[in-house]
């Protein structure tokens, strides 16, 4: 049951990812100046006259510009249209009362649409940088398991040196040697190599204990003696015997990789503005004013930890020894 | 046993001499350096030039490298270049406030924690073992980001707690400095003990569980022994293996975690430091930094090699 929900809610985050342009009602640069900090905008069905009415919403004034209050202009209705110009939804008005399902951020940006193209980055970069480690574990564990000996000594210990540092650190430093300001597209790569690095030894171990143990099996020898040559062996016969391993330990690595790209870009090492990442994004509820009177900007840590929690139940039963190795 | 502590203890030594070369190394061959993130883009070459002969930047990277070397064994750190302070002076105050907040996660989570994990494991079910059991996954999807992120807004919403920082600004409230401490400590220690104790409870339980179905412990039930004596004292002993062994991996997690919730706790400890050090290029403070955090790791590694060669005799060959 708690399976199946996790299920439910990593496939869905899945989903607004890869839907994003089309339900996102706004692109991630839009601004609208007179709605800074505005709250969420409430999807209506019942009018003050108390009539049933297809959903509607109602424009935000503002009240005060000092405190960045708002109150809900009731005297106009403002109707959604539906499944137009490429948009799944958005306000019929979109100038005076834009639809702002999660509020807007300090530059009036609607959250609700960052926190769209925001998964893209942080899932996106997230998977790809598990699937980097698993690379990169996979083939140092198999080579330290197959040859056996010095490199194995050489390889494990080097692995389990990078086992003990903290992974954050090890990320920050990796990160604030590059330079400062680069292109979105370099940093993307760029966190997704220095993930995988830090993630690597965490694939490493198990691969090579599953890879030692296989090699000395009855098939492994039969393999090797019909004439497969090293890298056959390994590659076809003794890495795919670690797959349940494999599979359990990248869907560990994905919560950590998510939380480790929020620490990088709150502290301002991630990705530039305007680009929506969820850290990028948390910045925004870094003040304590922010915190305290704009809630819903904290809608990308709810994000995240409903990810990381499907994702955690998805695991539940498949691995026995409950992720006291995980890196951050 | 002592074969096997002097090696744990080489590789500590190790592990500090390392971390520390490694950052000093980096940082030097990383692009941009101390004089051009002082001056600005606006100076002249021959300005930064001037700067870097100052701090000794424009030396080959060996001969600066071997002269930090030599200098760190007689615990001379060199002098950090944005503070203009020796590194000796700045680090050890941040590292302790590092480890106030690490060692009080860890402790509050191991009292909680560890008994919690008993209990669950020990029993068959009910209203309360499902409720902890549920809370730990809950909590183990908190990593200490969000925790501190989450009791930050309560704080600030209910004004109970103080939001930030390690003291309040108009010195000691009624109830002296300690107090005022404490109050400050609440949100960041409770943002990075609470994932740590889920992740305890859920590893006890475990072990728990695992020996609580060997035969032994049916047989010292068998036996007349009260229940509570036998989870306590003969289940409990074989079970703390798990958690001793992790005990070294936790540091690294610990700070890793108080990183975090550093930066959202405006607690002002090493992460802070090392991170302005690292974005200034500031050399010297770097590598005192990742000195002194090397020897928390050190110290636990140590630590946990004993705790574990203590539970479990097999792990000292």
């Amino acid at each position: 049951m708690t399976r199946r929900f996790g299920a439910w809610v990593v496939a869905f985050a899945a989903l607004a990812a890869l839907t994003a342009p089309v339900v996102a009602p706004h692109a991630i640069d839009e601004q609208f100046s007179g709605l800074l900090n505005a709250p969420p905008t409430l999807v209506r069905v019942r009018d003050d006259a108390g009539r049933w009415r297809t959903p509607f919403i109602y424009s935000w004034t503002r009240v005060s510009q000092l405190e960045q209050r708002y109150e809900e202009d009731r005297r106009a209705t403002v109707p959604l249209v539906w499944l137009t110009a490429g948009q799944l939804v958005r306000s019929a008005d979109e100038a005076r009362a834009p639809l702002l399902l999660l509020g807007a951020d300090s530059y009036g940006r609607d959250v609700f649409s960052r926190l769209l193209y925001g998964a893209r980055i942080s899932l996106g970069l997230s998977l790809l940088a598990a699937i980097g480690a698993t690379i990169v574990g996979a083939i140092v564990g198999g080579l330290a398991g197959y040859i056996g000996g010095a490199v194995d000594d050489l390889l494990m210990r080097a692995s389990d040196f990078v086992l003990v540092l903290p992974a954050m650190y090890v990320a920050l430093a990796l990160r604030s040697i590059m330079p400062l300001v680069l292109a979105s597209g370099t940093i993307f790569l760029l966190l997704a190599g220095i993930f995988s690095i830090v993630g690597a030894p965490f694939i490493t171990r198990g691969v090579r204990a599953i890879v030692r143990a296989e090699r000395q099996l009855d098939y492994a020898a039969a393999a090797a003696s019909l004439g497969a040559g090293h890298v056959r062996l390994l590659g076809r016969h003794l890495l795919p015997a670690a797959r349940g391993f494999i599979v359990v330990q990248l869907t560990m690595l994905v919560p950590a990789f998510i939380v480790a790209e929020a620490t990088l870009s709150y502290v301002g090492l991630g990705f530039p503005e305007p680009v929506a990442s969820w850290g990028t994004m948390l910045q925004d509820a870094a003040s304590i004013r922010a915190l305290a009177d704009f809630p819903w900007l904290l809608s990308p840590a709810a994000a995240m930890f409903l990810v990381v929690l499907g994702l955690n139940l998805l695991l539940q039963g498949r691995s026995h020894d409950l992720r006291y190795d995980r890196p951050l | 046993m002592l074969p096997y502590l002097l090696r744990r203890l080489v590789f500590a030594a190790f592990l500090v001499f390392a971390v520390s070369s490694a950052s000093l190394l980096l940082i030097r061959l990383a692009p941009g350096d101390y004089a051009i993130g002082t001056l600005g883009i606006g100076a002249s070459e021959q300005e930064r030039e001037q700067v870097r002969a100052r701090y000794g930047l424009d030396r080959p990277l060996a001969a600066q490298y071997w002269d930090w070397l030599t200098r760190a064994a007689r615990l001379d750190f060199g002098r950090s270049l944005a503070y203009d302070r020796p590194v000796i002076d700045l680090v050890p105050e941040r590292a302790a406030n590092t480890a106030i907040l690490a060692l009080s996660a860890l402790l509050l989570a191991t009292l909680l924690g560890l008994p919690l994990g008993i209990m669950t494991g020990t029993r068959r079910g009910g209203a309360l073992v499902g409720a902890v059991r549920a809370a730990s996954v809950l909590l183990l999807s908190m990593p200490p980001l969000l925790t501190s992120l989450f009791l930050v807004f309560l704080a600030a919403r209910t004004g109970w707690l103080p939001i930030g920082g390690m003291r309040s600004l108009d010195g000691a409230e009624a109830g002296g400095a300690a107090l005022d401490l404490l109050r400050h400590m609440v949100v960041p220690v409770f943002a990075l003990a609470m994932p740590l104790t889920a992740m305890f409870e859920r590893l006890q339980a475990q072990a728990m569980s695992e020996v609580v179905g060997q035969p032994y412990v049916l047989a010292t039930l068998a036996r007349g022994v009260p229940r509570a004596r036998v989870v306590w004292r003969d289940a409990l002993k074989a079970a703390l293996r798990p958690v001793a062994s992790i005990y070294g991996i936790v540091v690294g997690t610990l700070l890793s975690g108080s990183f975090a919730v550093e930066i959202v706790t405006a607690w002002p400890g090493l992460g802070r430091l090392m991170l302005d050090a690292l974005r200034a290029r500031d050399v010297y403070l770097v590598a005192g930094c990742a000195a002194a955090g090397s020897v928390f790791l050190a110290a636990g590694t140590l630590l946990s090699d004993a705790a574990l060669a203590a539970v479990d005799p097999r792990s000292r060959e």
